[in-house]
């Protein structure tokens, strides 16, 4: 049976972890090799690399980043963070990813994704949207003439680290970007992202609906007494995979401990390969 | 040369070469077919698409040898050789994936599309589950990043390996095979002599590949140096 996922993310500037809260208010949280490393050791099916600098010499940087990384990760590696063309997506994978999560350039050109599938696989082709809940209309204004569900249950596409609103409808986009030859969806929710109240359930379902293609869900994992409620109502919803940062970049809880506490609620989990027989002698009496 | 990866120019090998390097082995890349014939132990890793990527063994290199014929002598002969992921996928016969296309047919075996399962591709940690004892695959959790697999056990195709030294006796050797499910039941892995090949990544499946990884180096390899270093002061 195929076991849902852990996926601890490492946001990377300049060679370091960042973290903040809605995007913003990045600080440093260590060293990304190191935490690689540690999170596999603690459990983790999977881990997220993406690359927050805005400069070009960060990611110049960001290729050495994933290059040592690969070094000491032997589980799969995802990096996202300006992948705006084919030969980004390969340099990467040539630095050792194994998949590639492309956002806005797939909103400016969708057909990047078709090109990076045909050309590379579908198993390293991640299309990462992330959507907020449309924004209430001010006071006064007609409702728009073809809106058919409630605003507050309808969500865009954002760009640029939250600072722009797409316009396109995020459900409609994942199920295109996944038609296109994506392979799997990081769905993060802007409105949840770093405030711990719990993943965003009206998007998970919205988006399950929308494709066959499995879902990290990401954005608003709690602390570590909400998390493990948090991730069975996320899996509940349709999330096949789980990505929190702040959780584990604050030694709150490990990895390991949060997928024990999920396989308590019945989820299939990777809890540590059975030890083949032991070598050992036999205990005398 | 020791080990050897085979470069198709299609797949990425950053992780495969890692693990091994964790492993104390520095592999050869390469899409020369006399070092794929003469390498100890080779690596067919697996990622992008089954018709591009069969085109690439089949065509001829300067000495008019190829890929497709060098792998397939190994195989008939069951020197090591580990096929991983789309590298099982092009042992095969045929695959839904590229209709027409002709695989390397090494092994009898048709690949499927996994229809039946709730989600493709199948993304994630799924459980191996042996036939019976294996030499190099345990039962456990291993990672997965497929939509295609062999559902019926595949046996070796002495026509696929016709003018290869040693085709003959293939037949008598067992060939182990080990399950997986989503959707339907489908081939995880497969075993024969030396020949090992995954439908899963060892080389991302954490300490259970890894354990894999070096079984495998072990029976390949049984006079390597345990650690890169300890390669580097011999």
């Amino acid at each position: 049976m195929l076991m849902q996922r852990i996926i601890p993310c490492l946001d990377v500037d300049r060679g370091r972890v960042v973290k903040g809260v809605r995007f913003q208010g990045l600080r440093d949280a260590g060293d990304p090799v190191e935490r690689a490393r540690r999170y596999q050791a603690e459990g983790a099916d999977e881990l997220c690399l993406l690359d927050v600098s805005a400069t070009h010499e960060g990611r110049a940087s960001a290729l050495d980043t994933v290059a040592r990384v690969r070094e000491v990760l032997g589980i799969p590696l995802t990096v996202g963070g300006g992948v705006r063309t084919l030969s980004d997506a390969r340099a990467l994978l040539e630095h050792g990813a194994d998949k590639v999560a492309v956002n806005s350039a797939a909103l400016a050109r969708p057909d990047l994704l078709r090109e990076i599938a045909d050309t590379l696989g579908a198993q390293c082709c991640v299309i990462a949207v992330d959507a907020a809940r449309r924004l209430a209309a001010p006071p006064g204004t007609p409702p728009p003439a073809l809106a058919c569900a409630p605003v507050e249950d309808t969500f865009e596409v954002i760009t640029h680290g939250g600072r722009a609103r797409s316009g396109v409808c995020a459900v409609e986009w994942a199920a295109r970007a996944t038609a296109l030859g994506a392979g799997e969806v990081l769905l993060t929710s802007f409105d949840r992202d770093g405030t711990g109240a719990g993943y965003d359930l009206a998007l998970l379902r919205a988006v399950r609906a929308a494709t066959r293609a499995p879902i990290i869900a990401s954005g608003g994992a709690g602390g570590r007494a909400e998390a493990a409620r948090h991730g069975v109502e996320a899996f509940a919803a349709g999330a096949d995979a789980l990505l929190a940062a702040t959780l584990f970049h604050d030694g709150h809880m490990t990895p390991l401990t949060l997928k024990s506490e999920l396989a308590r609620a019945g989820y299939a989990m990777r809890l540590g390969a059975p030890r083949t027989p032991s070598l050992a002698p036999e205990p005398t009496p | 040369m020791s080990v050897a990866i085979v470069t198709t120019g299609l797949a990425n090998v950053a992780s495969v070469r890692a693990a091994l390097r964790r492993l104390g082995v520095e592999p050869r890349l390469t899409d020369d077919p006399r070092e794929v014939r003469e390498a100890r132990a080779v690596v067919l890793p697996g990622v992008g698409a089954l018709g591009p990527a069969m085109r690439r063994l089949t065509e001829r290199s300067t000495s008019g040898d190829t890929l497709a014929a060098a792998l397939s002598a190994r195989i008939a002969d069951e020197r090591p050789t580990l096929a991983i992921c789309l590298g099982l996928q092009l042992l095969c016969a045929s695959s839904d994936e590229a209709p027409g296309i002709s695989g390397l047919c090494t092994f009898s075996a048709h690949v499927a599309r996994l229809d039946a399962a709730p989600q493709l591709p199948h993304f994630g940690w799924n459980e191996v589950a042996p036939d019976a004892e294996m030499t190099f695959v345990p039962a456990g959790a291993a990672y997965f990043a497929h939509s295609y697999a062999a559902l019926a056990a595949p046996a070796p195709n002495s026509k696929g390996a016709k003018g290869a030294k040693g085709a003959k006796g293939a037949k008598d050797a067992a060939t182990a095979v080990a399950w997986t499910s989503h959707g339907a039941r489908f081939v995880s892995a497969f075993e024969r002599g030396a020949v090992l090949a995954c439908q899963f990544h060892p080389e991302l499946s954490g300490d259970y590949g890894a354990e894999l990884l070096e079984r495998w180096l072990a029976r390949s390899l049984p006079d390597r140096p345990r650690t890169l270093t300890e390669a580097a002061t011999c």
